[in-house]
This record gives C-alpha cells, sequence and structure tokens, in this order.
C-alpha cells in the first residue's frame, strides 16, 4: 500500500529540497506530479529567468488536467506559462464565431484539444468512396475555419492534435478499410491534416502518442461519462510532454548535442580491459545486436543534424579502436568531439562545450553510470541527463521519451548542421553545485568492506586478476590455487575492497596482495576496476593494507610498477600515494618504498564496516 | 485499515493537491466546508485517490457520498 513516490519527492536526489531547488519531474511518479503539483509549481516558478508565453488551450473536451500539466512542463523548460482555457466544447465557436476573449488575450499559441470525440458526422456504415470524401471534407472544412480565422485575428502559432483511433471498431479489421469504417476516416483525415502542417500550424501526433501509451491505458471511460476527460491521466501526461517539448522547438530550446559514454553504452563491455576484440558489438549475440541498434539509434540523430560527441573514462588511443572495429555503426568520422581520459567527466563536458561552442544546456549527456549521471546532472547546469538505466535495448526508447530534440520544422542546415561545427573559442567557467570534488565524494554516501581474502570471494579475485588490464600496476595473472595459496600464507597479505553508494552495490572492486619479506610487505598487486576511479577507494585500501602490514611487523612497503600497452594510467600510482621512488629499469620498470613509521590514515570519504559488520 | 486511518491519509492527500498544508478534515467535511473544492478541483482529488488505492470509483458511487467521511468507508469497502 505505501506508495513509492512520497519520499523521494522530500528528500530529492541531493537531499531535502529549497523552495527554488526542485528535483526534476522525470524522477518523479506521475501520481506524485498529480498530487503535489500546486506546491511544484510554487516552487518551480520561483526560479529566475523565466520566459513568458501565452497559450490559449480550445478544447472539445475538459481541458485541466492537460493544461495543468503543460504549465508545469513549461516551467520546468524556462517558460512562465500564461495559460487561457476556453469554455469545454467551444473550440469551434471561440475560433471562428465569437473570437473575442481570444485576440483580447492575445495567445503566443493556440493549443486545439480536440479527439477523435469531436468528429462531427462520420460517414454512415454503408458509405462509398465518394460519400467518404464527402465526409472528409465537411469535417476537414471545419478545422479549416478554425485555423484561417485564427491565423487572420491572432499572431501566433497553431499547435493541433491529430486524432487517436476510435476505442470501438465497429468493422473489426474490415473498419480501417472500408469507407465507412471509422479508422479508415481517422486515418484520412490525419493524412490530411499531415499534408495542411506549416511552421504557424503543428500537428501534435496524438495518433502516435496514443498509440506508444495503449489505446486501452489512453481512454478511460468513466473519466469520459463523469468528467468529460478523454484521457486517462497518464495520456494527459504523454499530452502534455509532447505540448511541451513543441513549445521548446518554438522557441528554439531545442537540444543538439548527444555527448555519448563508451564501455557499456555504445558498445558492450570495458574497451580497456576486455580488448576491442572482446566489446560486444555487431552481430554476433542478442547483447551485441542491441549495442548495434543503439549505434544506429544514435546515427540517425546525426543524421539529422544533432552532433555526437564522446565524453569517456578511457585511454584516448584503446577508446578510438572501438570505432575502427568493423561491426562498429558509428565511426570516428562521424563524432563531432572526443574526449577520453581519467578527468572528472563534468570538466570534460565542459571541454566539449568550449570547443563545439554550444552551451551545454543543449546538451544530453548517455552514460550507464548512476554515479557518473549524477555528478554530470549536479556540476553541468541545464544539462539534460536521462536514467537510461543499464539495459542498452532501452536506451533509445528512454531517450526519446524524453523528446530533447523537438524541432517545428527540418530544413537542409539541419542535415548539414554536423559537419559544421568547428573547434571554437572559450567559455565561461562552469557554475559548480559542489564546492569542491570532496563534498561530491560525499555526496555518493559510500561504504567500503575491506578485509582480508575469504574463501566466498576467491573465485571474484581470481577473476578480477585475470581480466584487470588498465588499473592494475604489475598485471601478474593468478591461477585459483595460486589465490588460496596466498589466502592462507601468514607471510602473504591479501586484501579486497568492495564498494557501495548511494546508487547500489559496485562489488568487489579493488585487491591488494603483498608478501612479507623481514620488515618489508612486497606489493604484488595492486588492481581496481576503472568503475570506481577517483572515488578515493585507493586511500582507503592503503589505509587497510597499512593497518595489517604493521599488525605483522611490517616497518615499510615496497611497490612496483609495469608498464603493459593498457595501464598508462598508474603509471604515477605509487608517486601520487607519497612512495619514494627507489629504481627504473630500461623497460620502465619503476619500484618504490614507503615508511609507515608516521603514517597516519587518509581515508575521509567512505565509511568503511567495521569488524562486525563483516 | 480502518476508516479513521483511511480519513487521515485522504487529509494528506487534499493537503497536496489543494497545496493547503494546514487543511484539517473530519468525517463531515464536504466541498461547500473546504475551500477551493470545486469541480476541477474534485477530479484533481478522485484521480489522486484513485492512484494512491490503487482502486477505481464506478460511475454514480460518488453522487451518493455526502461528505469525506462517506469517501473513506467506500475506499475502505473497496479494499476490503
Amino acid at each position: 500500500m505505501e506508495p513509492k513516490g512520497p519520499n523521494r519527492l522530500e528528500h530529492g536526489i541531493l537531499g531535502p529540497m529549497s523552495d527554488t531547488e526542485v528535483p526534476l519531474l522525470s524522477t518523479f511518479a506521475l501520481e506524485d506530479i498529480l498530487m503535489k503539483r500546486k506546491g511544484l509549481k510554487r516552487r518551480l516558478s520561483a526560479r529566475p529567468h523565466l520566459r513568458p508565453v501565452r497559450i490559449a488551450i480550445l478544447g472539445g473536451a475538459t481541458t485541466n488536467e492537460v493544461a495543468d500539466l503543460l504549465e508545469l512542463y513549461l516551467i520546468e523548460s524556462g517558460f512562465l506559462p500564461t495559460l487561457h482555457q476556453a469554455e469545454y466544447g467551444r473550440f469551434y465557436v471561440d475560433a471562428v464565431h465569437s473570437p473575442e476573449a481570444l485576440i483580447a488575450f492575445a495567445p503566443d499559441i493556440v493549443y486545439l484539444h480536440t479527439s477523435v470525440r469531436d468528429i462531427q458526422a462520420f460517414p454512415p456504415i454503408n458509405a462509398t468512396e465518394a460519400d467518404l470524401t464527402q465526409y472528409l471534407e465537411a469535417e476537414l472544412q471545419r478545422y479549416r475555419q478554425i485555423w484561417t480565422s485564427l491565423g487572420e485575428k491572432l499572431n501566433c502559432t497553431i499547435i493541433q492534435n491529430n486524432f487517436e483511433p476510435p476505442v470501438e471498431a465497429v468493422l473489426g479489421n474490415l473498419d480501417a478499410s472500408l469507407p465507412g469504417g471509422h479508422t479508415r476516416f481517422v486515418n484520412e483525415l490525419n493524412r490530411a491534416f499531415a499534408t495542411s502542417a506549416t511552421n504557424k500550424l503543428l500537428i501534435n501526433d496524438v495518433a502516435s502518442i496514443a498509440a506508444r501509451v495503449g489505446l486501452d491505458r489512453w481512454f478511460d471511460a468513466e473519466r469520459w461519462f463523469s468528467y468529460k476527460l478523454h484521457t486517462t491521466p497518464e495520456g494527459s501526461n504523454a499530452l502534455a510532454l509532447s505540448l511541451a517539448a513543441i513549445v521548446r522547438g518554438i522557441y528554439g530550446k531545442t537540444r543538439k548535442v548527444l555527448v555519448l559514454d563508451l564501455d557499456n553504452t555504445v558498445w558492450g563491455g570495458v574497451i580497456g580491459d576486455d580488448g576491442v576484440d572482446k566489446i560486444a558489438i555487431g552481430r554476433e549475440t542478442p547483447l551485441a545486436e542491441a549495442y548495434t541498434a543503439f549505434q544506429e539509434y544514435c546515427l540517425s540523430l546525426r543524421n539529422r543534424g544533432i552532433l555526437l560527441a564522446v565524453c569517456s573514462k578511457n585511454n584516448e588511443e584503446i577508446a578510438r579502436q572501438g570505432f575502427e572495429h568493423p561491426d562498429s555503426v558509428l565511426k570516428l568520422e562521424h563524432i563531432s568531439c572526443f574526449k577520453a581520459n581519467w578527468d572528472p567527466k563534468h570538466q570534460n563536458i565542459e571541454a566539449i562545450a568550449r570547443e563545439l561552442n554550444l552551451g551545454a544546456d543543449s546538451f544530453v549527456f548517455v552514460d550507464d553510470n548512476p554515479a557518473e549521471r549524477a555528478i554530470v546532472e549536479a556540476q553541468v547546469a541545464g544539462i539534460a541527463v536521462p536514467n537510461i538505466g543499464n539495459e542498452v535495448s532501452h536506451y533509445a526508447r528512454i531517450i526519446e521519451a524524453g523528446r530533447y530534440f523537438e524541432q517545428t520544422s527540418f530544413s537542409k542546415e539541419d542535415i548539414e548542421r554536423a559537419a559544421l561545427y568547428q573547434e571554437n573559442s572559450q567559455r565561461a567557467a562552469f557554475e559548480s553545485k559542489f564546492a569542491d570534488y570532496g563534498e561530491y565524494l560525499d555526496s555518493l554516501e559510500m561504504t567500503a568492506e575491506i578485509a582480508r581474502f575469504k574463501p566466498l570471494y576467491l573465485d571474484r579475485i581470481t577473476q578480477l586478476t585475470n581480466k584487470t588490464n588498465q588499473f592494475n600496476l604489475t598485471t601478474r595473472r593468478y591461477a585459483q590455487h595460486e589465490i588460496e595459496a596466498a589466502a592462507i600464507n601468514p607471510d602473504a597479505i591479501g586484501i579486497y575492497g568492495k564498494l557501495t553508494d548511494r546508487f547500489g552495490d559496485n562489488g568487489l572492486i579493488s585487491i591488494v596482495l603483498g608478501q612479507k619479506q623481514g620488515t618489508e610487505l612486497d606489493i604484488e598487486l595492486w588492481l581496481m576496476s576503472c568503475r570506481v576511479l577517483k572515488r578515493d577507494m585507493e586511500q582507503a585500501m592503503l589505509d587497510e593494507l597499512v593497518r595489517h602490514a604493521q599488525a605483522i611487523g611490517i616497518t615499510a612497503l615496497r611497490g612496483t610498477y609495469i608498464p603493459t600497452k593498457k595501464n598508462g594510467m598508474v603509471a604515477d600510482h605509487y608517486d601520487k600515494l607519497g612512495f619514494n621512488p627507489v629504481s627504473e629499469t630500461e623497460d620502465g620498470v619503476k619500484t618504490y618504498l614507503f615508511d609507515l613509521h608516521e603514517y597516519a590514515p587518509r581515508n575521509t570519504h567512505i565509511r568503511l564496516l567495521d569488524a562486525t559488520e563483516l | 485499515m480502518d476508516s479513521s486511518a483511511i480519513l487521515s491519509e485522504l487529509q494528506d492527500i487534499f493537503r497536496d493537491v489543494l497545496d493547503q498544508p494546514d487543511l484539517v478534515l473530519t468525517p463531515k467535511s464536504n466541498a461547500s466546508t473546504v475551500e477551493d473544492w470545486d469541480s476541477l478541483a474534485h477530479i484533481n482529488l478522485v484521480t489522486a485517490v484513485e492512484k494512491r488505492y490503487k482502486i477505481k470509483f464506478a460511475l454514480g458511487e460518488l453522487q451518493d457520498l455526502k461528505n469525506v467521511g462517506d469517501m473513506a468507508d467506500l475506499i475502505q469497502t473497496k479494499l476490503a
């Protein structure tokens, strides 16, 4: 019985909300939006720099629910809407015969909230093709009169609903083909509406919107008979989202850039660890097919003028190889700006905005990692960060649902746009929501379990030693029995780290293994999953390693870095931790020493589970 | 859930929908005693109640209700 929503409302993703700080409406359940609409509106309206827009809504049915939701979505999109709702059922009269109230209101936009229930006369069931044409003409005539009248009397853009299919198809499948079928009539009307569309007469494609929601979930007979509402709350919400997107399109608030993460976003797997041959892309497996389909979706956006950019935590050279994969639909030439490095993503997005000379508030950021999504959303003002989850088969649908790229017309320039952008000049620094990186780390509410190897995890530990290539100081591979031996060897210290944050459990993601040699501990293995990079997990692991080492009388740590093609990112790992370099061979193998005498624990952002919690 | 527990939840719903944080409902409350409870707010209230309890009111079911207490009783019947 307990509803899912309200808690999230009171404590949005970044804690309790202030009056001006409202979490994104897309993170709310519809029932919460409906229930808390007035309060949400009050909070959203308090934000600065809203753009006034006047919208008249003429309805064949009750318009309030759609109007209320539209108002909310428009405010969230940066508008300050003033709405005028005409009397129920009088859309034709108000537009054509008594437009005084409309003229006085002087709308920028007139929205005709009509539905299949406003069709005045369907052809009789035994109609001929000629009859059908006449009935169509009669029905269209009403709408043409409305459009003409509004065009003459007002300087406004018209948004006209087309028609959802009728709820009942009396003739069954024949309803869509016989001249007397209602479904056929609706389809013909929609075709005529389509050919009437101009940049001043925009068609709201209710036929498709209703199909996506599902006709049985679109119409609710009780609501129709009781309140003359021709949509369910879900239907009203879908209409409002679409209308808000059209209004954004009218005022050029359309997004222009899709910023893509790479690993597990545009291909399956981690290219730095798995290698370009092992990433999931192509047609070989269902998963590979799904990534291919998502790449095709991204490419189709590019083909309609949306720029693609890459923002990935990766070695750039390795990351680029992914696009040279023979099955990769996306090629490097499709990417207008490519950032693959180990810097925080919001900094890279800032750099992308500078290079493309576009505001990051025209960006949509796509990443499977919820922690990355959160920091980008919090740090980059105005960027859209859809919660795409981590199932590639749903990414495109979720992005589509955001209606980020709505345009009211489409030109040759749009198609060529992707080629037009060149590197460009500096842009003002971004405002940051977190005072510093430490505050961000604290906001993640991280908890780590760091402990000596235990039987339960030996499989996973062995597996990690064999597949981790990037954050891996020595890239030594181990067989299961070697790990088992290390786990019970009193002269070996093997510790694993597991990390959870407020987005969930990252699992076992780090391993350090050292061998006691006199009073030194030789660290023969130190690895970590790149998923938790820059979380200070290294500090927490070092703290625990030192604690265990000191317990068996060790006074210094010896670290080794063995360079490979893939582990360049940890070349200065020991330098950063404060180890002193001792030697370097011709092959670039570096050794370090670290005196433990005055060691003070370093980790301050990760809470460690204590022994009783393990 | 008994009728008085439902009434207290209805009070929360009404407070949210009507944006009246101090609103107090009694079983005798009705559209004429609650400020802003007009026909449009009524649709919003019914929608919120239906969503909250995952129930549907049948046609005509709401017409006979005299006050919020009756509504709580009806909800209780539907949940049983």
